[in-house]
């Protein structure tokens, strides 16, 4: 173990290839694990979103070709009250839905939050409305909206007396809008009650501890531990459920077809419903298209309005 | 793909017997000599894709026919069914990737729009029409190219929707049957109103049974879509006064037609809350095979649609429509399956056990044991005649298709009748929807 036998010791290593270098340099490295992945994005995003942006440009129609006809859609959808209807209905049914999950989810994450028997059975319980398929779930209040069969009417009028005449649901504008974003509140609540829950609980209980001992109010603990600390996630998920409920489709469709008179048609199901059942693909794709710049905002909107680390932590805009 | 159980294997075959009976009675329908000679390629296969079944027979004897085909020729044959929501989609994927079913039953419209992709029908439409004493009005209209005499579809069948009302209800009103007169016809839907036994038809975006409504209430005062050449001209005076009228009928209906879709009014009549109503005899059918509904089909009957200022009946009929595609490596099988499920050895059993669903696009089907098993089903044997189609007068295509689908008639008389717009605004407003489809 001498200095002199290592120094006797003679490197034998082979320099590595050309090939091999050019793999191990790393630009290359990165490119090649990155291809899949791009390619993926490629084909299975990229493609159609380029594919719908470039039919909202076309007169394509189902069955056959189209040409580009630039903004002709766009200029028909501008004078279409369909379509601002549905835009105001999309606005307004996130807005106000969106402000119903968050208050209720909210309010359920807090209370699952507590000490209590059987919680995590009561979790599984809570998910549920969201684990079940949309569709079903909007059979089920299809069901309930009915003007004929409807369970509520049947209570309210057959068991309770409280009314003579049934609940006309879906018969006319505003029931039907309000009937709707009630389902879909009743759907989005438990996807935000378990995310805020979850963020709930990587709130150190020592700071809860430290606000007691100086005599907080459970109210003061909340606006000023509880909000502030959970206001990361909350931008989070407040971004996904806002995207979610804009692009909102199934609930909709099964309930009402965009009916009556197309007073509850969102964008998504006026765009299906141009596209394919009415054939004038191009029309629809415009309209999907349409979408995009409303969810860019939101998205713009959540992060930065709430993202910001004045929010979260009390300190300057940087 | 299908697991047959000991019960089902059993249903199966009371099914077959009863078929087989039908079968029998194939003979009563007259035909003429005619020959089809197409020879079958060798090794041949096909795929067809047709709605999924209303009546569950429809299914039952659409495949033992097809099972049939099967051992008669040895070409393979594979058929899916798909919901009605659907076909249409999964038709122009088909017409634009060049590949799937070889044939498609579609609806009326289908073959119009694809027509580019279709392989011409005329030799299989020419040989039936001469075999079975020629088609039915609709029949024609649906199957040829327009004002050509090109087959580019085969008519399997259509289902129209008179009227179903319940014979108690309509005389306790004061009437033996049901008035062809505008004015009677209102003033009986009001007694039934004032008796509690209300009518109801949807405006609610129900494909079927709102279109035929809202088509009903414009034909039925002289209005139309569109003139022969396919011109707009829903903007009349017509289509005012039919707005006026559909606002006065609305307010006779049970509540909440206007959300009804297609299968409400089959509910609401079912339960007793309705008791006029329009529909397919699958109402019927059903309310007749269900014992515990079994009272109020005693009580039931069919009436075509009131006539009003039309000269016919204002009713279409909701057809399946063969349509071929240039595609297909076996045109000849296609065309020969095609002509043999239309024979009278496998139609006729079809025919009988649907009920008459899907009502016969050729003549001699009049002569049909169905049509006299049940007095009450008679009046469908002409459905395929009735002189009304969606778009009428104009030309079946892609426009007629969209507006159709699109509800434009539907909800022009829905916003009217629901008092949010003035007829006048309504008509306006659906001339400028329907103009976007018949743009040229």
């Amino acid at each position: 173990m001498s200095v002199a036998a290592s120094t006797a010791w003679k490197n034998v290593r082979q320099e590595p290839g050309w090939l091999a270098r050019f793999f191990d340099w790393k630009p290359v490295l990165v490119f090649c694990c990155m291809l899949p992945a791009t390619g993926l994005l490629l084909v299975f995003l990229t493609y159609p979103l380029g594919l719908g942006i470039w039919l909202a440009f076309t007169d394509t129609m189902i069955g056959r070709g189209g040409a580009w006809v630039g903004l002709e859609n766009f200029e028909y959808l501008a004078e279409d009250p369909v379509f601002w209807t549905a835009v105001f209905y999309s606005v307004f049914y996130t807005a106000v839905a969106t402000v119903g999950k968050f208050a209720l989810g909210l309010w359920l994450a807090l209370l699952l939050n507590n000490h209590l028997p059987f919680k995590s059975l009561l979790r599984a319980i809570v998910l549920l409305p969201w684990i079940t398929p949309t569709v079903l779930s909007a059979i089920a209040f299809w069901w309930i909206y009915d003007p004929q069969f409807s369970i509520v009417s049947y209570i309210l009028v057959d068991v309770l007396h409280l009314r003579n005449t049934y609940i006309d649901f879906l018969g006319s504008t505003w029931p039907a809008r309000w009937s709707l974003i009630a389902a879909n509140v009743w759907r989005g609540i438990p996807f935000v009650a378990i995310c805020l829950l979850a963020g709930l609980q990587t709130i150190s209980p020592s700071l809860y501890e430290a606000a007691l001992l100086d005599g907080a109010t459970p109210w003061q603990r909340f606006t000023q531990i509880t909000v502030p600390l959970l206001m990361p996630i909350l931008a989070i998920v407040m971004t996904f459920s806002i995207i979610f409920t804009f692009t909102d489709f199934q609930l909709v469709y099964a309930i009402t077809r965009g009916g009556p008179v197309n007073s509850t048609h969102l964008m998504a199901t006026l765009a299906f419903q141009r596209g394919i059942p009415g054939g004038q693909l191009a029309e629809g794709a415009a309209i999907a298209v349409s979408m995009i710049p409303f969810l860019i905002f939101a998205t713009l909107f959540t992060y930065f309005g709430m993202a910001r680390r004045k929010w979260q932590q009390g300190e300057g805009n940087d | 793909m299908h697991i047959i159980r000991r019960r089902t294997a059993l249903g199966l075959g009371a099914g077959a017997l009863a078929a087989a009976m039908a079968r029998e009675s194939a003979a009563q329908i007259p035909v003429a000599d005619a020959t089809l000679k197409l020879p079958i390629e060798s090794g041949a296969s096909l795929r067809i894709l047709r709605p999924a079944r209303f009546v569950e027979p429809d299914e039952v004897i659409f495949r033992e026919n097809t099972q049939r085909f099967q051992q008669q020729t040895g070409v393979q044959v594979r058929v899916d069914f798909v919901g009605w929501e659907d076909i249409r989609a999964q038709t122009a994927v088909t017409a634009n990737t060049g590949s799937g079913p070889d044939v498609v039953l579609g609806w009326a419209e289908d073959p119009h729009i694809f027509v580019d992709k279709l392989v011409e029908l005329s030799d299989v439409a020419e040989y039936l029409g001469k075999r079975y004493g020629g088609w039915k009005f609709l029949g024609e209209k649906f199957g040829k190219k327009n004002g050509s005499n090109n087959w580019i579809g085969i008519p399997f069948g259509g289902t129209a929707g008179p009227i179903v009302y319940r014979e108690s209800a309509v005389k306790a009103a004061g009437y033996d049957a049901i008035p062809t007169e505008h004015d009677k016809y209102l003033d009986l839907c009001r007694k039934l109103k004032a008796a509690g036994k209300p009518a109801g038809f949807t405006l609610g975006n129900a494909v079927g049974d709102g279109n035929g409504y809202a088509n009903w209430l414009v034909w039925s005062h002289g209005g139309f879509l569109v003139d022969e050449d396919g011109k707009v001209a829903i903007n009349s005076k017509q289509t005012i006064e039919a707005l006026k009228y559909a606002a006065e009928l609305q307010k006779t209906f049970v509540p909440g037609t206007l959300s009804w879709s297609d299968v409400s009014n089959n509910r609401a009549y079912s339960a007793q809350e309705c008791f006029l109503t329009a529909n397919g005899v699958s109402l019927y059918f059903s309310l007749k095979n269900d014992p515990a509904t079994a009272a109020i089909a005693a009580d039931t009957n069919h009436a075509p649609l009131p006539k009003g200022l039309a000269p016919s009946p204002p009713q279409s009929a909701l057809t399946i429509n063969a349509m071929l595609f240039k595609h297909s490596r076996y045109p000849n099988a296609a065309k020969s399956y095609l002509a043999f499920m239309m024979e009278r050895e496998q139609y006729d059993p079809w025919l009988q056990k649907c009920l008459g669903y899907w009502a016969h696009p050729l003549n001699a089907y009049d002569k049909s044991p169905v049509w006299e098993s049940d007095p009450k089903i008679t009046g469908f044997r002409d459905s395929m005649n009735n002189r009304y189609w969606n778009g009428w007068k104009g030309p079946i295509n892609q426009a007629a298709a969209s507006s159709t689908a699109e509800y434009v008639m539907v909800q022009m008389c829905a916003a009217v009748a629901a008092g949010q717009q003035t007829p006048e605004a309504a008509a306006r407003e659906a001339e400028r929807r329907a103009k976007r489809y018949y743009r040229g």
